[in-house]
């Protein structure tokens, strides 16, 4: 008994803590999903009415849909150079353990100093008219390549894409190189027994060793890409479409979520961003389960 | 050959990650018509004017107090609450223990953004919208699924012979987490304060929504106001930027073994 209530004192604060600010908050958002909302008063039950309000009501109908293709292309891009070039960068550190220390702490400084500090830096890096990088350009010879990165639509979003790929990096080189030190070195030896030349061995047996961790990358950078918001506020502006933007061309579901809870959503903002934060929660965590279920049937 | 064109990529990469930052360094601490007659010119003198107008023209020294306040604070609270939880989770056994640590280790997948609004009117009925206790109450507890997540796998490695002895000593259960087993977690504790610490530091997307008074704005909603007010000042922006990115940079060069650790968490299995 007194072992119990001893066990309780231990356990309440962090339970507490966590029940109120994180677990309520969520659990609120999805029953507000269910209501329709006039500013912070409920004004009746609302059903499915928010979920397909989402997209009936101007502007969102028309801001959606484009801007879950942009998390899905911005999700790709990044996957892809995380997956290949972060790998090989990873692989490269193995074999040549040289500075290695050193290298792996300059690939990791971008990812630590947040979205918000990379998209203000890369925001003046990429300016049109006074930017190092069109400067640098200019100087080189390569005038007629310097062009408003952030601003033409063409560009805008691959750019943000790089940005991002650039901000991470170190993040699946850390991974990779953590899983690659793990790796049973018997496997690798056994295979240049063999006679299996240098790529031979990567793509036959390390590759296929490394699946959980190119899974562990993917998945996390899906969720990342579902969540982005300071990086694309920064660089591009909470609208997207001041004067000199792309004109919505890099909006993405986060900063949709927080123009529609605070900037466009209405007098029913509270029921909208409630029903979008449910389906980007669903969406999110549905897709993320489904690929680790695949991964580990995959690789068991 | 081969080697040869390793090292290149490697070393072509290192550039390529740090010329961004290079860049905004010396920037810095040129003078500003300089930056914008040549924005890759090196510095001529060590100019730290820009410092001085980013500090206290624009009021970086009060949002640097309120990101260290903020973050040491939500930091040190999620500890502290953390740590016993994660003994009893990590070392005891009773009823309930295994829907307790799901409940906890739950909220490693939550994103607790999509609960922005809900926060807001539950800190506006208890007075903390606008105040930095608030986001520090928010911060600690978006923590705690991470920090008992490391903390009780700290605690369950531990050997039981341990508290055995200690028992026998006459050892009480708060002396024994206390006095004998937290010591012993100290590495743990550091990955979970140096790893909460980076994203609690750069975090925007609260302070955006919940600070409405420029005196309680941390770092990045601050940093949103000064390129708002200061755009043609670019030598002060860069300087802006460099004092928001320093104690990160200090933090990892002191700590690169946890932060490895709390990223690849989880990992090498």
């Amino acid at each position: 008994m007194v072992q119990a209530v001893k066990r309780l004192l231990f356990l309440l604060p962090a339970f507490v803590l966590y029940t109120v600010f994180m677990v309520y908050p969520l659990l609120s958002a999805l029953a507000d999903s269910f209501w329709t909302w006039e500013g912070t008063a409920r004004r009746g039950f609302a059903g499915a009415g928010n979920f397909t309000g989402l997209f009936t009501t101007f502007p969102l109908n028309r801001q959606l849909e484009p801007a879950f293709w942009h998390t899905v292309v911005f999700f790709l891009g990044t996957m892809v150079v995380q997956n290949t070039f972060g790998l090989l960068v990873a692989v490269l550190l193995v074999e040549l353990p040289a500075a290695r220390r050193f290298l792996r702490t300059v690939y990791t400084i971008p990812y630590l100093i947040g979205g918000l500090v990379v998209g203000y830096l890369w925001s003046l890096l990429l300016s049109p008219a006074f930017g190092p990088l069109n400067a640098g350009l200019h100087a080189a010879g390569l005038g007629s390549l310097a062009r408003p990165w952030l601003g033409d639509p063409a560009t805008a979003l691959p750019v943000v894409i790089l940005v991002n790929a650039w901000q991470y990096l170190g993040f699946p080189v850390l991974l990779f190189g953590a899983a690659l030190a793990g790796l049973p070195p018997e496997y690798g030896e056994a295979a240049r027994v063999d006679g299996a030349g240098a790529r031979q061995r990567f793509f036959r047996v390390t590759l296929p060793l490394l699946l959980p961790s190119i899974g562990v990358v993917t998945i996390l950078t899906f969720i990342g890409s579902m969540n982005t918001f300071e990086l694309v506020y920064s660089l591009e502006g909470a609208q997207g479409n001041q004067p000199t933007g792309p004109g919505g061309a890099t909006d993405v579901l986060g900063l949709i979520f927080y123009r529609v809870a605070f900037q466009e959503g209405g007098s029913n903002a509270i029921g909208l961003s409630s029903a979008l934060a449910v389906l980007l929660f669903v969406f999110t965590f549905g897709v993320a389960v489904v690929a680790n279920g695949l991964i580990r049937r995959r690789t068991t | 050959m081969k080697r040869f064109f390793g090292h290149l990529i490697l070393w072509a990469y290192a550039v390529v990650a740090l010329a961004p930052l290079v860049v905004m360094v010396l920037d810095s601490l040129r003078p500003n018509t300089d930056v914008l007659a040549d924005p890759l010119g090196l510095p001529k003198t060590l100019d730290l004017a820009s410092y001085a107008t980013a500090w206290t023209e624009a009021s970086f020294s009060t949002y640097v107090r309120n990101s260290v306040f903020v973050t040491v604070g939500a930091v040190a609270l999620d500890v502290l609450v953390s740590l016993p939880a994660a003994y009893v989770l990590g070392r005891q056994r009773f009823r309930g223990r295994g829907v307790l640590i799901a409940y906890f280790l739950a909220g490693l997948m939550l994103p607790v953004r999509l609960g922005i609004l809900p926060i807001f009117y539950l800190l506006g009925s208890i007075g903390l919208v606008d105040s930095r206790l608030g986001l520090v109450l928010v911060y600690a507890a978006s923590g705690v699924p991470f920090s008992i997540f490391i903390l009780s796998a700290f605690f369950r490695g531990l050997p039981v012979e341990l508290e055995e002895a200690a028992r026998i000593d006459g050892a009480g259960e708060f002396r024994i987490f206390a006095r004998v087993l937290t010591p012993l977690v100290k590495p743990a504790i550091a990955t979970v304060v140096v790893f909460r610490f980076v994203p609690l530091w750069n975090d925007f997307f609260f302070p955006l929504v919940l600070l409405r008074t420029t005196d309680r704005y941390t770092l990045p909603v601050g940093l949103t106001q000064f390129f708002g007010e200061f755009q043609t000042n670019w030598s002060a922006l860069f300087a802006g930027l460099v004092i928001a990115t320093v104690p990160l940079v200090v933090l990892f060069l002191l700590a690169t073994r946890q932060i490895v650790e709390g990223l690849t968490a989880g990992m090498g299995r």
